[in-house]
């Protein structure tokens, strides 16, 4: 059965919420933090409840919305979610109000929107969706988890339409604790500069990217979503090779049919040597394109990979601020996605033209 | 998708027992296990009783060999899934391809209000150690290192109803053929962010709690963990001897209720849905189903909801029904888990669980709980509730062996 990606929506340190084409310019970051580029919500959510709610919620409704759109699709039979981290935001609040307040004269909205299906939930309650919905929650593989059981459901043919995506958002204490773990560069990097940084950390990022599945091919639709593998904590570089060849060989995707490698790269010395290898040995000589100098680095920047594979399918084209290595191949029909958590959650995406 | 989906095997740790033999006793007693806080530091120690896992988190880094520095979500996560993975008898779990689908709410957030305490004051101070695990997936990988599992793991998080999600997922990778096993269900400990949460909803009872009881005024919360192994086909017909699988997962259903992001619609239009969904994949009508375990908290809100949406789907014939959380308290994410190994047991031993404290029947409802513990049934489908904030809506179905 094939499944196709029928309308994608994204909320990025870019300007990608505007929907449309990849966006031609990037927007320059200074620092390790790289904040999302926030469309005005208003089109999409109430201005009481747009008060109301953390940016993880927002990013994730808006991006929701935006796949919705483009697929044309008001009510999908399904919403799974993946973050890692759920609603930082308001589990931050509570989580201070009762330290700071010794659990006195607490309220309940913080602590309501601090639950990891917040998202999912509220998506549901505004398009009065009744159908399955699941959040998944785990760190490197949120978003792939989530892929994975919307391909399932899809297969089992009682489902049309899926609405599926990830997100997560950086607050202030989580860049501050994720700063005291040396995950981040402590010398100044641009987007142009990151990945040949060839210094430890790498910079931290937060987005939300979301995706129509869907059993039917829809107008927009330009890419099927052929697979989906996670592997958790390889041996070695040789596991992860042979489970690329065996991802391909299990989707009857030959080698040589890989138009191009979107590599999770990002400017981690030690973690970039991963990327380097399967560039170098099992997917040698392929174009490849790279995302996190865009999005910076989160546990569900996968997400964001998959969004940027979509648009080169659906343009045939790679921006330029994508491009890493090679040049744009005259046709793009095969993308594989290759990225890493923390070379702890590996994961592998493959995605068709169709 | 040819595979139908066994429960080869469960394991609990909960405020009524560390094994599942010791919460059947307590059942038997009617010993539910409701009391003051003794583990949890809270300024809310003496208002509302809590039903605490009986253990220090030294005491089951013991059992478990793993460092009592750990968040109590692992430590009790490590304790039901061994459980569950040696009842089975399948020996070394090496051999055989497995997945491990545990959900939870709280992550490793006891640590994480440990490290917050100093953090507030001086944002370099706090030992990252404690917040290393914050996130819910650690808690999973903790777990899964420890027991030597690798080849598909993850972590869910939907409210209350996060267990009974993992099941559904975890049958489907079986289903699929991804994996041979999956060990599948939810764990989670007591913390002030959840108890304090709760506060805020003005939804816990200062006494203990009474489900579907006229009388009730809210949940008391409670800890733990619960798992089923589920395995294949072709697993569960190479169990060793003397081991059977307990029942099927026949069936099971996620809703979505669309109403409120925390209170159920009145007429429980999700609950009533996944109830209906689970029964149709099962290929069963209402009359079929011999038993029910509620979701049944105790509150206003989900027992109204709950029982509406019973009254409505099963008229007029009403199942026996029950809530072990009058027993264990509400263990939020890991309710699911506990309440599919207490279902898929009752299936196996024909067991009807009392419902506690009840005295006064609902005026909303046309049925009331089972009030007293009895053996000796013969239960072909037994349906397990799980309903929580987000909407979300999830009913699994057990069943035995053969369809009837």
């Amino acid at each position: 059965m094939n499944i196709y990606i029928q309308g994608t929506g994204c909320v990025s340190p870019q300007e990608t919420a505007q929907g449309g084409a990849f966006p031609e310019n990037v927007l320059p970051w200074e620092g390790a933090r790289l904040k999302a580029s926030e469309p005005d919500y208003k089109q999409w959510i109430d201005v009481k409840l747009i008060r109301r709610m953390s940016r993880v919620i927002k990013m994730g409704v808006a991006a929701a919305q935006l796949s919705l759109q483009e697929a044309g699709i008001q009510q999908p039979d399904a919403i799974i979610t993946g973050t890692a981290y759920g609603c930082l935001d308001d589990t931050g609040v509570f989580l201070s109000k009762m330290i700071n307040q010794q659990e006195e004269m607490l309220t309940p909205t913080a602590f309501i929107q601090s639950t990891h299906n917040t998202v999912a939930g509220q998506i549901a309650l505004m398009l009065g969706c009744h159908g399955y919905n699941n959040t998944f929650v785990h760190k490197g593989f949120s978003f792939e988890s989530a892929l994975l059981d919307a391909l399932m459901i899809l297969k089992e043919g009682r489902s049309k339409s899926i609405l599926t995506g990830a997100m997560d958002e950086l607050t202030n204490h989580s860049f501050n604790i994720l700063s005291r773990f040396d995950l981040y560069k402590k010398e100044s990097v641009t987007p142009a500069s990151l990945l040949h940084s060839q210094t430890h950390g790498t910079v931290a990022g937060e987005g939300a990217a979301c995706f129509v599945l869907g059993t039917e091919k829809g107008t927009n639709t330009k890419a099927k979503l052929t697979g989906v593998t996670t592997l958790y904590k390889p041996a070695g570089k040789a596991e992860i090779a042979a489970d690329i060849a065996a991802f391909l060989a299990a989707h009857n995707c030959s080698e040589d049919e890989v138009s191009l490698v979107i590599s999770g790269r990002n400017g981690d010395a030690s973690g970039d040597e991963w990327y380097e290898h399967m560039e170098n040995n099992a997917l040698a000589g392929k174009p490849v394109a790279c995302f996190k100098q865009l999005c910076g680095e989160y546990p569900t920047a996968a997400s964001f990979g998959m969004w940027l594979g979509a648009k080169v399918i659906a343009e045939q084209r790679v921006a330029e601020a994508a491009l890493f290595r090679g040049t744009t191949p005259t046709e793009i029909k095969k993308v594989l996605i290759y990225n890493h958590y923390k070379q702890t959650h590996h994961s592998l995406i493959l995605l068709t033209a169709c | 998708m040819h595979s139908d989906v066994w429960i080869a095997g469960g394991g609990v740790i909960c405020g009524i027992g560390n094994n599942l033999s010791e919460c059947m006793n307590a059942f038997k007693h009617m010993e539910p296990g409701m009391a003051h806080m003794e583990y949890l530091h809270s300024v809310h120690r003496h208002t509302f009783p809590v039903v605490e896992v009986k253990a220090s988190n030294e005491t089951l880094a013991g059992w478990t060999k793993m460092p009592d520095k750990i968040s109590r979500t692992a430590l009790l996560s490590r304790v039901a899934a061994e459980e569950a993975w040696r009842s089975t008898g399948l020996g070394d779990i090496r051999q055989y391809r497995v997945g491990f689908v545990s959900a939870n709410t709280v992550g490793g957030m006891d640590k994480t209000e440990e490290f917050f305490a100093e953090y507030l004051q001086d944002n370099s101070k706090g030992h990252l150690s404690q917040v290393i695990h914050h996130e819910c997936g650690a808690i999973t990988e903790l777990v899964a290192d420890a027991m030597g599992i690798r080849h598909h793991i993850s972590t869910i998080s939907t409210a209350c109803s996060s267990g009974a999600n993992a099941l559904m997922y975890g049958a489907r990778l079986i289903k699929n053929n991804m994996v041979d096993v999956v060990i599948a269900g939810g764990t989670d400990a007591l913390t002030r962010f959840t108890l304090n949460g709760f506060n805020t909803l003005m939804i816990l009872d200062q006494a203990a709690c009474r489900p579907f009881d006229d009388t009730r005024t809210g949940l008391n919360l409670g800890e733990g963990a619960g798992y089923v192994v589920l395995v294949s086909d072709a697993l569960a017909a190479e169990m060793p001897v003397g081991k059977a699988p307990w029942c099927r997962l026949s069936g099971y259903a996620n809703a979505n209720d669309a109403y409120h992001q925390t209170a159920s619609s009145p007429d429980g239009i999700g609950n009533y849905l996944a109830m209906q969904g689970a029964m149709e994949m099962s290929g069963i009508k209402p009359a079929d189903i011999s038993y029910i375990n509620l979701h049944g908290t105790g509150t206003q809100n989900n027992d109204v909801a709950e029982g509406s949406a019973i009254a409505r789907l099963f008229e007029p014939h009403y199942p026996p029904v029950s809530s072990t959380k009058s027993f264990t308290g509400h263990t939020l994410g890991a309710s699911g888990g506990i309440e599919a190994v207490f279902s898929a047991w009752a299936v196996k031993e024909g067991i009807l669980y009392p419902n506690a404290n009840f005295s006064k029947q609902m005026k909303e409802l046309p049925f009331a709980p089972v009030t007293q513990f009895s053996t000796g049934h013969q239960l072909q489908h037994v349906m397990s509730n799980s309903f929580g904030f987000g909407g979300n809506c999830s009913s699994l179905v057990f069943s035995k062996s053969a369809q009837s």
